[in-house]
């Protein structure tokens, strides 16, 4: 098992290098910041004292070499556009999207797992007709038009809920989050619906298809001739099956919407990294750019890392071993 | 002595695109205390429909559309979805073909037969453990406390299926429903686990019910068969009266088509034909098409012949003979 954690951290590693390579080409391949940043007026002497303090005068392979250096040293740069250091900035966007995230994922979870259960527990019921056909609507139709809808409605009309910006932070044991505070809840609740609503649908169609199968199977069957409620199967039997799957679609669901929660924090002006991002990359701050990528990486790693262990706890007949 | 398992004009049914299919249709029989009963057919003869359909298991599309299921006296029809589930596992049990899908791969064996001692009787979890062990010692399992912490797929499929076995034997029931438990099993595998029934009934008293295709297995275990047709039980009697001189043409050709029970050298005689569909059977007699004693009055519906050793067939091959 130590073993095994070993190997998956250094291959995590390799990964993260490997990424770093191609997103620092990438990145050199889109354009020169310089000329996105600088004073279109500003004399050619100043131009090039700029492009000697950034170091774009050198050739990719020494700029790379320098931005590993300085990685060594925990340093990722300093942001082209904010001037401000690059980890700072990050990091204090960062939270805004943690707390975002973790709450559209419970509610995709704590809504998507019973409901999907439901439907597949009753497929042939009017109920669990119209939880596919909500599940449908939920990743067809586009975020941001559903989040412009959400505004309408809770914002414009009714009135009742702030249309964006992030409320009053509070402190909780130390952590600094909205959801602390009850204008914080206030704000964070629409945008975390909007984010939620795809994964939720996901979680219902993947929870129903897997009750569905599940309940087929001959140990329910042998269950039922055992005299089992129907309660006690599903959640003795059979929703410790179906949960292999689930946690699998919800680590990578988990992954890339703290990564690319882009659509809703622009919708909803939510202050996460996710806009960061989009504004860095239209400016051209390539550290910000490099910064964000790799974290992007970091984070994926690890909960593919945690996706398996779990995994390996859900399912006895997973052994843990090699670096598969 | 009372029959511990009594049938009684059962019929199940299924919709289907071509309207309703009658699976077992209008079934009667009796297992005492003790005794084994083989249940005999081919694929889709609805022999498994019946066993499913004694624990009022049928799901839709399907329904049992008739017929009474006397366990101990108690008429399982009549009761109530939740009376009829607290019934299951504890006066009638059952047993499945296939032991490597039976039991639920994530769980241990333990909590597996634990939560089937618990949903009956309320004791500890402690004291359902001590009684799933004591079951898999009754079963012939060696190191039972050991295996009890196993998940399944530690296990041999032998073993599994007397796991399996052990977990129907719980409650001693009085009856269980054993649906091809042997099928997928090794032949060295499946005289051991025969032979383990043949001693379970013995000693416990308990009355199997032995779905199978195989008159081999059954001519060797059971006390009595009936043998299906297209969901109906064309023949029924003592197991040596049926093995040895079948009435049914049908029966005639099942057993023919038993290389064990055949003499070596000579040909295996076959029945020509498949089994019909169950949506599309000829009038009167359904084993009619493939029947080399047929006639023309077997389009009529066919009488039922003899009376401990039955027969429903307009031609049956013997008289019965009196016991």
């Amino acid at each position: 098992m130590l073993g095994y954690l070993i190997r998956r951290l250094a291959q995590a590693v390799v990964v993260v290098f490997a990424m770093s390579v191609i997103v620092f080409v990438g990145v050199y391949a889109i354009g020169n910041p310089i000329d996105v940043l600088i004073d279109p007026g500003a004399t050619q002497e100043i131009r090039a004292k700029l492009i000697a303090q950034y170091g774009l005068d050198q050739p990719l392979w020494r700029q790379y070499l320098t931005f590993i250096a300085n990685v060594a040293q925990g340093d990722m740069g300093t942001s082209m556009v904010y001037n401000i250091p690059v980890v700072d900035l990050v990091f204090s966007r960062l939270p805004a999207t943690l707390e975002l995230v973790f709450v559209s994922v419970c509610i995709a979870t704590f809504i998507g797992i019973p409901a999907g259960l439901y439907a597949g527990y009753r497929p042939d019921g009017i109920a669990a007709k119209a939880i596919m056909a909500l599940s449908v609507l939920g990743f067809s139709v586009p975020t941001f038009w559903i989040g412009m809808l959400l505004i309408m409605t809770f914002a414009v009309n009714l009135g009742v809920l702030p249309s964006g910006g992030r409320g009053e932070v509070g402190s909780v044991l130390g952590i600094h989050t909205s959801l602390a505070t009850l204008d914080g809840w206030s704000h964070v609740i629409l945008p975390a619906i909007n984010l939620s609503l795809f994964k939720m649908g996901l979680m219902i169609r993947l929870t129903r298809a897997g009750m569905v199968e599940a309940m087929r199977t001959d140990y329910v069957k042998f269950a039922r001739a055992q005299g089992l409620t129907d309660r006690e199967i599903i959640f003795s039997h059979v929703l410790r099956n179906i949960s292999i799957p689930i946690v699998t679609v919800f680590g990578l669901e988990l992954g890339s919407t703290l990564a690319f929660a882009v659509v809703t924090e622009s919708v909803f002006t939510w202050p996460g990294v996710g806009k960061l991002i989009i504004d860095s990359i239209l400016q051209l701050d390539r550290p910000v750019m490099v910064t964000y990528l790799v974290l992007v990486v970091v984070l994926f790693v690890l909960i593919n890392l945690t996706v398996d262990l779990v995994y390996a706890r859900l399912d006895p007949r997973v052994r843990l071993k090699g670096g598969a | 002595m009372s029959a511990a398992l009594e049938v009684r004009g059962l019929t199940t049914r299924f919709e289907t695109r071509s309207g309703w299919v009658t699976a077992v249709n209008d079934v009667s029989f009796s297992v005492s205390p003790g005794r084994i009963m083989g249940l005999v057919g081919e694929s889709g003869s609805g022999k498994s429909v019946t066993g499913f359909s004694i624990l009022g298991l049928i799901d839709k599309p399907g329904e049992i559309s008739g017929g009474e299921v006397l366990v101990d006296g108690t008429d399982l029809r009549r009761l109530s979805p939740d009376a009829l589930r607290r019934m299951r596992g504890r006066r009638v049990s059952m047993v499945f073909q296939d032991p490597m899908m039976t039991l639920n791969p994530v769980l241990r064996v333990g909590d597996q037969m634990a939560m089937a001692v618990r949903v009956h009787d309320r004791v500890s979890k402690r004291a359902a453990w001590e009684r799933a062990r004591e079951a898999l010692e009754i079963v012939g399992i060696p190191a039972p406390a050991e295996r009890l912490k196993a998940y399944p797929h530690q296990l041999s499929g032998g073993m599994r299926q007397r796991v399996a076995i052990a977990t129907a034997l719980l409650h001693r029931p009085s009856v269980i429903i054993a649906d091809e438990p042997t099928t997928a099993l090794d032949v060295s595998i499946q005289g051991q686990i025969l032979a383990e029934v043949r001693r379970l009934a013995d000693e416990t008293g308990t009355a199997i019910v032995w779905v199978t295709h195989d008159l081999a297995v059954v001519s060797s275990l059971a006390d009595d068969i009936c043998v299906m047709y297209a969901g109906r039980i064309v023949e029924s009697g003592s197991a040596g009266a049926v093995i040895a001189a079948p009435r049914h043409p049908y029966t005639r050709g099942l057993i023919d088509s038993v290389p064990s029970l055949h003499p070596p050298g000579t040909p295996l005689p076959q029945i020509p034909g498949a089994t019909p569909q169950l949506s599309h059977l000829p009038s009167g007699c359904p084993f009619r098409p493939r029947c080399p004693r047929a006639t023309d009055i077997c389009a009529t519906e066919p009488p039922r012949t003899g009376n401990a050793h039955m027969a429903l067939c307009h031609h049956p091959l013997t008289e019965e003979v009196p016991a």
